[in-house]
């Protein structure tokens, strides 16, 4: 099938691309931008005028089923849910029930993707077993399976020992540890920021040491052991500075941030409202304003969902008892575009922290409209403004820190490997 | 209002409203509660997940001098032992006609989670959860300091001890700011001090003897045992000799200073008994003066 999309404003980064122009496409693959291929004809011309054509994008956290559960309804219902927001490449945490911390389990969602998936999916398998924090997975069979890199998730390793260890396995087998900076005793079984919110609301609070301190601790055995590390989920701005300044000595180091933590800060939390029930928990105003000024900085390579999509029931309790998480798939085109608007990032770079750049980093390809690359590409809408509500959101989970807000920026058309994948009705 | 939650969102009226409700229901003595038939044919249940004597009985009194048909149910050791949710247990109550909710829970915003999925027409009153409000307790407090103090707008308030884990201080703290209170200080070791509670509206404090130094109200908060694990505390004995509530420590306060605690009082662990049982001390009026002032919640939010 040979596809052209006429007149749309191509926005490529990897390519420096920013113009309106004619995209060729055939055979799942990006043929060429401007000029036809020679002998070029059309099965299908779409035209794209005003709207914005970029590479599909890469989310480097997300989850595909309810509650952690990895069934093949919710892989279908996730992954359209993705290619309607414009994600063609998504990055399944290991989180699930069961994790995945085996050959055999990875295998297993895979084939599962494989009948039912929208998208293209990764998938970034457990660095301990069970994610218990103090064995070892399999590193060397999850890396032959496929997995793009390990991770220890939202759960804390038991001690540095096991975090040593588990750098030096995961850097001799060539896998980037996704390390989420939590020091689990000074977290102590918190559920909101350490801050006024948590004072007025009674709320067990967990400090930002909770997360400088695992950082730190986490760059002295990097310097230690040599490792390539990504820092997930970062939350607080002094953990940035001190990456920032670790980088600048020359550690192999990268950061990423999950979108809402860019808009969100623990004062706009409603009085017990579950869908501000996060983890990392939304920081300070002055976090919020640090994150937001530190985005641009190249230690930076990656803005994601952080996706964790809840039945009903599991918000259906007093705060603290409720699921951590919230559906974010469709959010993270409009908040990334949102940081457009609002002068942080350019487009280009805006564009780039959901496209090549974490797709450099997990290795896979994907993020670009290079000739030659797997034809993944979104179309969106600059103009058209929406508001997010739960009846129209097409993940299973309806949960969302931003229902009710108004968005600027809609998806239109999302191409997986040359494919239409979503078309708005 | 429809609930009765938290001091926090109250206004001035409204608080002043509860207070002079109260007042009207106690006898010429000062101190007993006439029967009155403002909520007969009511049906309340007080549903407590955690255990509580004084705060349960004083409801169950209150519920029972306003001619209401009161229930209540310990469900710490039943249904949600075996895994029913807190939400299950709301619906199958509701489904006895029940007109208003009494509800104790050990997790911060559990009396506002309930008060968003009772049914139209019913009332929930937060009687603690967590660590967040107990606002018929500071209620309670309020009356007793303006039956003894007349006026808060010259007092100087002293609440001593633990603050993090106290819905007491919490709701205190905001009915006494919205009361007017001159000063409220609070003080406590700063491992059982909130992040940020000056943002309240208290001084915070790290000395005792500076804290009550001139106060015309104290207000000691119970130490609970469990204090001692997980470092927040060294020992029972330090902590008496540094914040605990003595005579020497009272004789800084005014003169005319009265002397209160929530209740359970742990003897020689934040107050002496000297001072519980001392002429200052008015720690059993609190109580007694708990029946009018539930009486006056319940009977407000039945819009009587």
């Amino acid at each position: 099938m040979k596809i052209e999309i006429l007149n749309s404003h191509i926005c490529d980064p990897l390519n420096d691309i920013d113009r309106v122009d004619t995209i060729y496409m055939a055979d799942a693959k990006i043929l060429s931008i401007g000029e036809p291929p020679a002998g070029w004809q059309a099965d299908q011309s779409i035209d794209a005028s005003g709207l914005y054509c970029i590479p599909g994008l890469v989310d480097i956290a997300a989850r595909l089923g309810n509650s952690g559960q990895t069934q093949q309804k919710s892989i279908s219902s996730e992954t359209h849910a993705a290619v309607s927001a414009g994600i063609t490449s998504l990055v399944c945490m290991p989180d699930s029930n069961p994790v995945i911390d085996s050959a055999a389990q990875l295998e297993y969602v895979q084939q599962h993707c494989h009948s039912s998936s929208h998208c293209h999916v990764y998938v970034i398998a457990a660095l301990t077993t069970g994610l218990k924090g103090d064995m070892l997975s399999e590193m060397a069979a999850l890396k032959q399976a496929g997995c793009v890199g390990v991770s220890n998730v939202m759960h804390p390793l038991a001690n540095n020992l096991v975090l040593r260890r588990a750098m030096e396995y995961a850097s001799g087998q060539g896998l980037t540890l996704h390390y989420q900076a939590m020091d689990p005793a000074l977290q102590a079984n918190g559920c909101i920021n350490e801050g006024l919110a948590a004072t007025r609301m009674g709320l067990i609070g967990i400090p930002n040491a909770g997360e400088t301190a695992a950082v730190g601790v986490c760059l002295a055995l990097i310097e230690h052991t040599g490792a390539r590390v990504h820092f997930a989920r970062l939350s607080t701005q002094r953990a940035v500075h001190m990456l920032e300044l670790a980088h600048s000595e020359g550690l192999n180091i990268s950061a990423d941030v999950a979108a809402h933590q860019l808009f969100l800060c623990d004062d706009d939390i409603p009085a017990f409202d579950p869908n501000f029930h996060l983890l990392p928990p939304l920081r300070s105003a002055d976090d919020l304003a640090g994150l937001r000024q530190a985005i641009s900085n190249p230690i930076f390579n990656a803005i994601c969902s952080d996706h964790q999509p809840h039945d009903a029931d599991a918000k259906l309790a007093p705060f603290a008892s409720t699921k951590i998480g919230a559906s974010a798939l469709e959010t993270l085109l409009p908040l990334v575009l949102r940081l457009v608007e609002e002068d942080l990032l350019s487009l280009q770079q805006a564009i780039a922290l959901v496209t090549y750049k974490p797709a450099q980093m997990l290795n896979i390809d994907a993020g670009s409209l290079t000739p030659g690359a797997t034809a993944d590409l979104c179309l969106f809408d600059p103009k058209q403004e929406w508001t997010l509500q739960a009846s129209d959101m097409h993940s299973r989970g309806k949960h969302s820190p931003f229902l009710g807000q108004r968005f600027k920026g809609k998806v239109k058309h999302t191409f997986v490997s040359g494919k239409l994948a979503y078309s708005e009705s | 209002m429809q609930h009765f939650l938290t001091t926090e969102s109250l206004t001035l009226d409204q608080l002043t409203a509860i207070l002079d409700t109260a007042e009207s229901f106690i006898n010429a003595d000062g101190l007993s509660v006439k029967k009155v038939p403002l909520l007969r044919g009511k049906t309340i249940v007080n549903l407590f997940f955690e255990a509580s004597t004084r705060t349960r009985s004083t409801f169950e009194l209150a519920a029972k001098r306003l001619s209401a048909d009161i229930l209540t149910m310990n469900i710490a050791a039943s249904a949600t032992v075996k895994g029913e949710s807190l939400l299950d247990t709301l619906r199958n109550l509701e489904a006895m006609h029940v007109d208003m909710f009494v509800v104790r829970h050990q997790d911060s915003g559990a009396a506002e989670f309930l008060s968003q999925h009772t049914s139209p027409g019913i009332s929930v009153i937060n009687a603690g959860d967590g660590r967040h409000a107990h606002p018929t307790q500071a209620m309670l407090d309020m009356f007793t300091i303006r039956r003894h103090k007349g006026t808060f707008d010259q007092l100087k308030v002293t609440i001593v001890g633990d603050l993090l884990h106290s819905r007491v201080a919490r709701s205190q703290i905001h009915a006494l700011r919205t009361l007017g209170a001159k000063e409220i200080r609070v003080v406590a070791p700063r491992t059982l001090m909130p992040t940020q509670l000056e943002a309240l509206g208290v001084d915070v404090y790290d000395n005792v003897e500076a804290a009550l130094s001139g106060t015309d109200v104290i207000i000691t908060l119970r130490l609970q045992k469990e204090r001692m694990q997980g470092a927040l505390l060294p020992s029972e004995r330090e902590y008496f000799q540094l914040f605990g509530l003595t005579s020497e420590r009272v004789a800084l306060a005014a003169k005319d200073a009265i002397v209160m605690h929530p209740g359970p009082i742990n003897r020689g662990v934040e107050i002496s008994s000297s001072v519980a049982d001392g002429e200052q001390s008015v720690i059993l009026q609190q109580v007694s003066y708990g029946i009018a002032v539930r009486m006056a919640v319940m009977s407000m939010l039945a819009g009587q």
